[in-house]
């Protein structure tokens, strides 16, 4: 394809202005929301606070190792969504700012803060020269030092290319992934350790980084899947078709089944094993009203979207794949509160603090996207497989 | 050639763009009975046929019920109402053991029935014979080429007009394929001696060479440690002795402890005759007595011996031993009977040593007497 028959639909890249005025207001919400609720419930906040700077990283690293995938496996079908999930991945800078209050309120958060009682002998004495913060700080720094050192390597190459139309950038991503494939193995499992295991420092299970990854990679997928139906229905991304949602509805569905998977199997192994000291994280879990909490994690991250994804159809209607999108998002978000909260209180409770935490994020996506689609063309224009994707049939 | 039916014609395309192209040209031409052959997937394909959706995957979906519903079912009865067992203090019905072997049941029977229904649907089985095979069209659509055949089957198929349809295409090697009517419907046979020979030498070489590779090639012991011990084991061999044999026979002229020879096998009533309990009912004998009853003989016997065995019915209860013949056979006979084994009672005298035996016969009275006491006992 020749470079004109870009040029038409791009003239129509800027977000209308009052998606912009929509983020601003949405955001600008849900840091006054985050204030007011750190006012009135300081300890209660801060958990909320580990599920959205965990809600967030999810996006971020998901979409960073979407991006990684798609260079590893050379895949064709994804590269006109493929700057899409670069905005997205423009979370990246912005997560750890979220963990910051978290990093203020360490007491109330985690009880290995406590270093008297981590001298005490037994299993937390062992742990000690992991779980104590000035390690734990190093750990969240390296981890999104990283993280960001590849975001940047790669959006810097991929815009590149939007001018250069060099081959050899996509050859550089492609060795980078490489090396980023295990860097995010390892950093997403220490982020999940980190920050949600680490809240029962008696507590371990050694699934539990590929647990976190597998919410991680779903909420991402999910999370593009939005907004590339929304956007190609507002006529941003010309050309793309049901062949293309295909694979992200297979995404979804594949990640549906994986996350059940995983989550099973850390069930299955402890129920079996039976051990005092590794049942008691799940006992607390299925008491209090925790257990209906259990149960409708069950159905809504897993039953519902396992069904509504199944048949092929499903996997390519708008509508469909936009409703399951969101669907998933809440899940991921119910996936993480129910990681989290228990050991806020053992007891099912509620509060309006819970519900509007997310308001953030979905101010911070809209305002990412406005911002980029501004300043960057919505596709790779400069991309080798550019054209063939486009073409891409299943 | 005057038996052969006309079967399709075929033409070949150097690329999948071009069959794709010659795809969608037939089907909007109104051709319905046609197919394509390409030497690997080719995407956009099912749009350019006008294919509709596979129905498979529905049968996938129930082959995968199938396999879900009767793994949980089996394990299910199984587990509580056939073979219950206590495993780890969890409940019978422990439906978290179940899901994976279950899952596994699901997967496997969707995918292979699901292969299975396709030969049985599509390629019509028994019947393993294909027009195509065995053409040149074939070898090329296998191989490097790109292939339509357009059906005779087709209900506005006329060789002319198909072949000017498929030159104006640019397809190369136009050409009919013929086939004999008799040869595809009636002359194979599942059963036809030269496909069971070659299905069983098939199966005879597989499991031979999967049995030569694994357990002789790649065998890798598992952990030794607690098998391989320097020691003697029965019934093997040993080099530490002259005539190389591990057990050792007694000594000649002696008696191992605990051995004494048992004269009267097979003769109980002799036994009976001549034996005498040379244990007197001490608390220490009794004792004794109780718990090896209660380790060999309760299983059977029931607690309290009244026959009602604590085995749910998986082997013939025993008679009680409350019944006046048992009650007036003396000591002797019942040790006989523990000795030789009686009906489908096998011998003990292997698991209980003779005093042993004893002891439990004098644990057996008390037992007989507490169910049938005497006038002075209730005093």
């Amino acid at each position: 394809m020749t470079d004109a028959s870009f040029a038409t639909p791009l003239v129509k890249k800027e977000l209308p202005g009052s998606v912009q005025r929509l983020a601003w207001i949405l955001l600008a919400a849900g840091v006054v929301v985050i204030a007011a609720a750190y006012m009135v419930d300081v300890r209660r906040s801060a958990f909320n606070n580990i599920v959205l700077f965990l809600f967030v990283t999810s996006l971020a690293g998901g979409s960073l190792l979407l991006i990684a995938i798609e260079y590893m496996s050379g895949a064709v079908w994804s590269v006109p969504m493929r700057r899409v999930v670069e905005f997205i991945a423009g979370l990246t800078p912005l997560a750890p700012l979220v963990a910051l209050p978290c990093l203020l309120t360490m007491h109330d958060l985690y009880t290995w803060t406590n270093t008297e009682a981590m001298a005490g002998g037994g299993a937390l004495h062992a742990k000690q020269p992991y779980l104590n913060l000035q390690f734990f700080v190093i750990r969240f720094v390296v981890v999104f030092l990283a993280w960001n050192l590849f975001y940047w390597l790669y959006t810097r190459n991929s815009l590149k290319q939007d001018t250069t139309r060099d081959p050899a950038l996509t050859t550089f991503n492609i060795r980078m992934s490489a090396v980023f494939l295990p860097v995010f193995a390892l950093t997403v499992t220490v982020t999940a350790i980190d920050w949600a295991m680490s809240l029962e420092p008696h507590w371990y299970s050694t699934i539990y980084g590929v647990y976190y990854f597998a919410g991680t990679f779903l909420a991402a997928v999910a999370c593009a899947t939005y907004i590339i139906v929304r956007l190609n229905e507002a006529g941003y991304l010309p050309g793309l078709r049901r062949d293309h949602y295909y694979s992200l509805g297979a995404l979804m569905f594949a990640f549906v089944n994986f996350w059940a998977y995983i989550a099973f199997s850390q069930f299955l192994l402890i129920w079996y094993a039976n051990l005092p000291e590794e049942t008691f994280w799940f006992m607390t879990r299925w008491k209090g009203g925790w257990e209906y909490f259990s149960i409708g994690l069950i159905i809504v991250h897993f039953a519902v979207p396992y069904f509504a994804l199944l048949s092929q159809d499903s996997k390519m209607d708008p509508r469909r794949l936009k409703f399951m999108a969101l669907w998933i998002l809440v899940a991921h978000l119910m996936d993480l509160y129910w990681l989290v909260m228990p050991t806020y209180s053992p007891t099912l409770t509620f509060a309006w603090i819970d519900l509007f935490f997310p308001l953030i994020v979905v101010g911070a996506v809209m305002l990412l996207l406005t911002v980029k689609m501004r300043r960057h063309p919505v596709m790779p224009i400069g991309d080798p497989k550019l054209a063939r994707g486009m073409d891409f049939h299943l | 050639m005057d038996t052969q039916s006309l079967y399709a014609l075929t033409a070949l395309f150097d690329t999948p763009d071009d069959v794709v192209h010659a795809a969608d040209t037939v089907a909007s031409a109104g051709y319905t009975k046609f197919d394509v052959n390409t030497p690997y997937p080719v995407h956009g394909m099912d749009r350019a046929m006008k294919l509709k959706p596979s129905r498979l995957g529905f049968f996938a979906l129930a082959f995968g019920l199938l396999g879900a519903f009767s793994a949980v079912g089996f394990i299910s009865w199984v587990a509580v109402v056939d073979y219950p067992l206590v495993i780890g203090g969890k409940p019978f019905w422990s439906w978290p053991a179940f899901v994976p072997v279950s899952f596994e049941l699901t997967v496997l029977l969707a995918s292979v029935l699901s292969v299975v229904a396709m030969i049985v649907i599509y390629f019509k089985f028994p019947n393993n014979s294909h027009p195509l095979h065995d053409t040149p069209y074939m070898r090329h659509v296998s191989s490097d080429k790109f292939g339509i055949c357009v059906l005779a089957t087709d209900p506005q198929f006329e060789e002319a007009t198909v072949r000017k349809l498929l030159a104006s295409l640019n397809g190369k090697d136009i050409a009919p394929v013929y086939y004999v009517f008799d040869d595809i419907n009636h002359g194979q046979s599942l059963f036809d001696p030269k496909f069971i020979a070659v299905l069983v030498l098939t199966a005879a070489v597989v499991s031979g060479a999967t049995y030569v590779t694994f357990n002789k090639l790649l065998f890798i012991e598992p952990f030794t440690w607690m098998s391989d011990q320097p020691k003697l084991k029965a019934q093997k061999p040993s080099s530490l002795f002259n005539n190389g044999i591990g057990m050792r026979g007694a000594v000649p002229g002696t008696v191992a402890r605990g051995s004494l020879p048992y004269a009267f096998a097979g003769k109980p009533d002799t036994a009976a005759a001549y034996l005498v309990n040379p244990l007197v009912p001490t608390e220490e004998v009794m004792k004794r007595g109780r718990e090896k009853y209660l380790t060999f003989c309760s299983p059977c016997h029931g607690n309290v011996a009244r026959g009602d065995s604590r085995l749910r019915g998986q082997f013939p209860n025993p008679p009680t031993l409350h019944s006046d013949k048992v009650r007036n056979w003396p000591d002797a006979r019942i040790y006989a009977v523990i000795t030789d084994g009686q009906n489908v009672m096998p011998s003990y005298a292997s698991q209980i040593p003779r005093d042993d035996r004893w002891a439990i016969i004098q644990y057996v009275r008390v037992l007989q007497r507490s169910q049938n006491p005497k006038e002075s006992d209730l005093k």
